[in-house]
């Protein structure tokens, strides 16, 4: 059986996850527990949907560089919220999942209408929304609602006594589950491959560009104020210098997930691949002990590299033919 | 623009290309002046100027020069959000070998290097160069996209920093270091000359040569100022390591400025002020149309702002708020859709106003 070359980075992504924990396993004891893997999941909860969000928007040939601030944005204004102005957690988590969408809609609505260049106004969107959490506070304001703490707390274990995961882990299993959904299944997920295929062409097949070009960067700013309340879960907190450079974590790991970058081609699965692939390479630096910490900053680039030029030889050996 | 007809002086102020910024410019500048009485008093003390212009222009020439390798690169359609990582690298070579020892010679306390400086100097820019030429490589030659390319670099170069200097602040205890970032000449700041003398190179280079011409080229359309001759690739190599080469030198800047090298922070946000300063200077974001000088008005725009946001005492996270409203506001204005859709609501009520 010959593998279809269209699944071939994204068999790639999966065989360097495998590796890396093969190698992992070999190297470490006490590497190669379910609850290591589990809690790859569980760290990186909030980068998956954050990834999920920005792999629709790097399908549709854009970039939205604004997540890591509405991230930052959302910790803040559920921390005040909840703290400070002691609202019910389900009526401030709403509205901050709706700010962030309203934020991305607006971003795409300017990228869409006027033709502007997604760079330079999701650039403009992360100096706004992180200016915007310094407004609300410079501070960092700790969350110590007992509503949160227990949700944040919360672990499910598979079965008795057995491992467990926290509900952002979960909450991120279902918003993958669902964008995967969306992604093969649905009319709108058809429309954004098209678009990152030729976005003239789709104009001339009578797509919906225009509206699925704006909700893309409402899906990015949801799944951004989303992962932003997973991140007070675990931070227990909303500061403004939260999550600096997520963004480029979240590129990263769609990039690494095998999604070509000038749109398109790619894989949702491939996303959740690329953040754990990060996630291990975190977890063996820990493991091994003696390695600091900037290594991971390293050899993530190192990786980024590697799969940037694979994409090219890939892009390069379709064009004749096939 | 020739002046050959000589059209009237009004005329050719109202269409030169750098109306825009110097006017945004000024405005600023006299916000300042009325905020701030003192904002245009110079006083000569011990063989110097001071004032808060002075201390404006200071504080804005790093930014200056990278502004100045970033508008090449993007007047070639490409975009490099590397230069922050790249600073940081260069300031950690020369921190780490400049460093400087207490040595006693005859009973003085003197610093002395590790390196002679004009080793570490030269070690630190060729770093920086060849991570620009790293950038140029992935970009022409392996065709990779410029933002993800430089990408690559903006992520791993922070972690490369760090690895230099352990992770630590690396301090610089050697006085004759000082002076590229906070010395004097002729009553003047220093890296004041190095940003005026690289513009002045790179003027020369973009007027007096086809180089400029071929930037444009490229910028306009690469595919047929490659079909016209234009070697495109080996220019868009050069340009990139010009840039990495213009961010080193504003690493030293910086690092003789605040006398140590941190491999955290230097740098950081770097390559968003500098693509702001690039864009407000009139260069397009999409290429071809660049403007030098306007990038150096840019980035004092900036850096102006700046200064102003803090010494108005207005709590300084504003500023990013203010730049976010700037960068909204001048790309809106360089939108022709905008520009189009604005004259769609105002032309009737203009019509008879419009002189």
């Amino acid at each position: 059986m010959k593998l279809q070359s269209k699944y071939i980075p994204l068999a790639a992504t999966i065989s360097l996850f495998a590796a890396m924990s093969v190698f992992g396993a070999v190297s470490y004891t006490g590497f190669l527990s379910p609850q290591v893997f589990l809690n790859l999941l569980i760290d990186n909860a909030f980068l998956v949907i954050v990834a999920v969000g920005m792999t629709f928007v790097i399908l549709s040939g854009g970039i939205d560089l604004s997540v890591g601030s509405v991230v930052a944005l959302s910790t803040i204004v559920l921390a005040k919220l909840v703290q400070h102005l002691h609202w019910d957690l389900m009526v401030a988590i709403p509205l901050v999942l709706c700010m962030g969408t309203l934020f991305g809609a607006f971003m795409g609505w300017l990228i869409q209408r006027f033709r502007l260049q997604p760079f330079i106004v999701t650039l403009a969107g992360m100096f706004l929304a992180r200016g915007l959490c310094y407004l609300i506070s410079i501070d960092s304001i700790s969350i110590t609602d007992e509503a949160y703490t227990v949700l944040a707390q919360t672990r499910l274990h598979l079965w008795s006594g057995g491992p467990m995961v926290s509900i952002s882990a979960v909450l991120a299993l279902v918003v993958l589950a669902v964008a995967v959904f969306v992604a093969h299944g649905t009319e709108f997920g058809r429309t954004v491959y098209a678009i990152g295929g030729s976005e003239h062409s789709s104009v001339l097949m009578g797509l919906p560009v225009a509206r699925t070009n704006v909700l893309v960067y409402a899906l990015s700013g949801f799944c951004a104020a989303l992962g932003g309340v997973v991140f007070t879960f675990y931070m227990l907190s909303g500061y403004g210098l939260h999550a600096v450079g997520l963004e480029l974590d979240a590129i990263a790991a769609v990039v690494i997930g095998g999604t070509l970058l000038s749109g398109g081609v790619g894989y949702m699965v491939g996303t959740l691949f690329g953040v754990l692939t990060l996630g291990v390479i975190q977890t063996l630096i820990m493991f091994d002990g003696s390695l600091s910490s900037w290594w991971t900053r390293i050899v993530i680039g190192a990786l980024l590299f590697v799969f940037c030029v694979l994409q090219r030889v890939f892009e390069a050996g379709r064009k004749p033919g096939v | 623009m020739s002046t050959l007809n000589a059209p009237s002086l009004v005329k050719r102020v109202q269409t030169h290309p750098l109306l825009w910024p110097v006017v945004t410019l000024v405005l600023i500048l006299m916000v300042n002046a009325s905020l701030n009485p003192g904002f245009w008093m110079l006083q000569w003390r011990d063989g110097h100027l001071y004032g808060s212009v002075i201390d404006i222009l200071n504080r804005a020439a790093p930014l200056m020069l990278v502004s100045l390798g970033m508008t090449l690169v993007i007047a070639t359609r490409g975009i490099d959000i590397s230069v922050g990582a790249t600073v940081a690298i260069s300031a950690a070579v020369a921190a780490l070998m400049v460093g400087g020892k207490l040595v006693i010679t005859d009973g003085v306390a003197q610093h002395v290097s590790r390196f002679p400086m004009w080793l570490a100097i030269v070690c630190a820019l060729l770093t920086a160069l060849a991570c620009g030429l790293w950038n140029g490589v992935l970009v022409a030659k392996i065709g990779l996209q410029p933002i993800i390319a430089t990408l690559i670099l903006m992520v791993a170069g922070r972690g490369v920093a760090q690895l230099l200097t352990d992770g630590q602040i690396v301090t610089v205890y050697y006085p004759p270091y000082f002076f590229i970032g906070s010395g004097y000449l002729w009553g003047l700041p220093f890296a004041l000359f190095i940003a005026g003398f690289v513009y002045l190179l790179m003027h020369l280079a973009v007027t007096r040569t086809a180089l400029g011409l071929f930037i444009q080229a490229i910028g306009i359309n690469p595919a047929a100022a490659r079909v016209a001759g234009v070697r495109e690739r080996l220019i868009s190599i050069c340009v990139y390591a010009f840039c990495g080469l213009t961010a080193g030198i504003a690493g030293l800047i910086i690092s003789s400025n605040v006398k140590s090298a941190d491999g955290n922070n230097a740098g950081n946000l770097l390559e968003l002020d500098a693509i702001l300063a690039v864009t407000l200077g009139g260069t397009l974001l999409t290429g071809g149309r660049f403007s030098l000088a306007g990038s150096m008005i840019g980035a004092l725009i900036i850096q102006t702002l700046t200064s102003t946001i803090y010494s108005i005492g207005v709590p300084p996270e504003i500023n990013l708020v203010v730049k976010a409203a700037v960068v909204f506001v001048v790309m809106l204005m360089q939108s022709a859709e905008f520009r189009r859709a604005v004259r769609g609501w105002v032309v009737r009520p203009a019509a008879g106003s419009h002189a």
